[in-house]
């Protein structure tokens, strides 16, 4: 028998999908994951709403957006080197 | 990539910053190739906005050129970096809605809000019910809906994969108070992709 209620279980959630709740409650989890079809679905449903967020690059680096900013620090880089910076310039 | 930025590798981000300290425009070409996919993808995620995006990216790295002899290695060179991008990604909303400031102490829950509206299981391979870029929209709008201090949690902890510990540093936040955010973007996203990927016919709703 599960001692945790369903609002247990959702405060323990983000512990449980990131793997860092201890092995006791870990049990306790899946005791009451077992027994609760509605906290089942909202664990499956969260752990698959993460791993498609980890899966898709949303906001890939546009390749002109990379090389604008390698134009800026260009004009930076070079500020610097003829005295207006701090930055030394060694090799 | 041009010939006098082009990076080096083989080295750790420590060495990196020494060498970039020194004046090697190399090493700080490295550490920009390093991390400008993920400074971009994070600025992107919490400006919701490509333009204020690419802002951010330029403005981030030529804060840490700038300020680069002020990096005395207390943290990682990636989390000063996240730091410098999270706040200026901020200053851009802040920007945007002038007549609203956003602010990281901003209390956008009481704590008594439903955490769970919808409980409905998923079809078995529900990206496959939609197109690239539909999946994509789905996404993004998904993200868009969380309120900005939201997004930088779940954009840190979920995505860049920064610890909660980081996050709460980062962001000027407590660790429950990062842990309690986190879980609430989770729900919120898990609540709307359930609307697309949630198995025809079987719908159950309960409050929790």
């Amino acid at each position: 028998m599960s001692l945790l209620t369903c609002k247990d279980f959702l405060n323990e959630l983000n512990d449980y999908l990131d793997d860092a709740t201890s092995p006791g409650l870990r049990q306790e989890i899946e005791a009451h994951l077992a027994e609760c079809p509605n906290c089942w679905v909202i664990c499956d449903t969260t752990r698959r709403t993460l791993r498609i967020y980890k899966g898709t690059d949303l906001y890939p680096l546009p390749s002109e957006v990379h090389q604008r900013l390698m134009e800026a620090l260009r004009r930076k880089m070079s500020q610097s080197k003829n005295g207006s910076g701090q930055s030394k310039n060694g090799s | 990539m041009q010939p006098e930025l082009a990076p080096s590798n083989g080295t750790d981000d420590a060495g990196l910053v020494r060498r970039a300290q020194d004046g090697d425009p190399e090493a700080f070409a490295e550490l920009v190739a390093r991390y400008e996919k993920s400074i971009f993808r994070l600025a992107r995620n919490i400006t919701q906005n490509a333009e204020d995006a690419e802002d951010v990216l330029q403005e981030t790295f030529l804060k840490a050129y700038e300020h680069l002899d002020e990096f005395r290695g207390d943290s990682k060179f990636y989390t000063w970096l996240v730091r410098i991008a999270v706040n200026q990604a901020l200053m851009k909303l802040r920007k945007r809605k002038t007549d609203r400031s956003v602010s990281l102490d901003e209390t956008f829950d009481t704590g008594e809000d439903t955490l769970v509206r919808e409980i409905a299981v998923w079809a078995d391979d529900p990206e496959r019910l939609y197109s690239q870029d539909e999946l994509r929209q789905i996404l993004a709008s998904a993200i868009e809906s969380l309120p900005p201090i939201f997004r930088a949690v779940f954009a840190l902890r979920d995505i860049e994969e920064l610890s909660t510990e980081e996050t709460a540093q980062i962001l000027n936040l407590s660790v429950p108070a990062v842990k309690s955010r986190l879980l609430r973007a989770r729900l919120r996203l898990r609540e709307k992709l359930t609307r697309y990927f949630k198995r025809k016919g079987d719908d159950v709703f309960a409050y929790l």
